[in-house]
């Protein structure tokens, strides 16, 4: 398949990506500390994959999400026997989350988000100022 | 040549370089967190310097015609200062720079062309 991208189109693709990566944080930080019965029941990570698409061989690109995958860490096990959730050998299943990770992909992810914001707003004003040549 | 291209001179062909290399740093950009992209720029003095693209001559029906060299394309891998361990070779600062360095270039271009056009009416109308 053969993409035909324009300064909007690479702008407006990586803002979409950057925002399934927002909300897959959202989503780890929100289930932080999340607790199950089971090691399979337990909430695993999830972790979006970037691929870059390009435009035949001009140079330009854009990036896509392959897809979502979960990560595959170890959900972690406490011995809690009074825990209503505590399995038969009275252990819960705590997500493994790492917080501070989630939250410095979070700071990235608006970052990144906001420079395709300017260059979507660079973009803007000079294709205005181009349709405005010679008047 | 047109009059009116040789009139207007470079700064035609520069206004779409101009927009071409944008879109080129706005993919560097965008691809700031895609393990293993490498980022690339347009060479402006190879473009600049382009000679105009030598054809053999086919004297014979029996020859082939030769198609110029690929490797002539402006297109170039930038050298990152700091490489990172994902392969992906984009450094947002550079690349922020550049593109706001070709925004300000591209305005500089449209101001030109601008003012050719309005000394091009003036002369038209005669005022």
């Amino acid at each position: 398949m053969t993409l035909a991208l324009s300064i909007f189109d690479i702008a407006g693709r990586a803002m979409s990506a950057q925002l399934v990566r927002l909300n897959s944080s959202a989503s780890n930080l929100a289930n932080a500390g999340a607790v199950a019965s089971s090691a399979e029941a337990a909430y695993r990570p999830l972790k979006p994959v970037f691929q870059t698409l390009y435009e035949g061989n001009s140079g330009r690109a854009t990036v896509g999400v392959l897809g979502v995958v979960q990560a595959n860490a170890a959900p972690q096990r406490r011995y809690e026997p009074g825990h209503p959730l505590a399995d038969a050998e009275g252990y819960i299943h705590v997500s493994a989350v790492d917080a501070n990770a989630e939250m410095v992909e979070i700071v990235e992810t608006a970052r990144q988000y906001s420079n395709n914001i300017e260059v979507l707003e660079t973009a803007k004003s000079l294709t205005l100022e181009t349709l405005r040549l010679g008047r | 040549m047109d009059r009116i291209d040789q009139y207007f001179g470079i700064h035609g062909a520069a206004l779409a370089l101009r927009s071409e290399r944008m879109e080129l740093l706005a993919s560097n950009i965008a691809n700031a967190a895609t393990p293993g992209y490498k980022a690339r720029d347009l060479d402006f003095r190879a473009l600049l310097a382009e000679p105009a693209a030598a054809t053999l001559a086919t004297t014979s029906p029996r020859h082939f015609a030769a198609t110029p060299p690929s490797e002539t394309s402006p297109v170039r891998y930038r050298l990152p200062v700091q490489p990172s361990l994902d392969g992906n070779t984009v450094e947002l600062a550079t690349e922020q720079l550049q593109f706001a360095e070709t925004a300000v270039r591209y305005r500089s271009t449209l101001a030109i062309l601008n003012g050719r056009i309005s000394t091009l009416t003036a002369a038209l109308k005669g005022e």
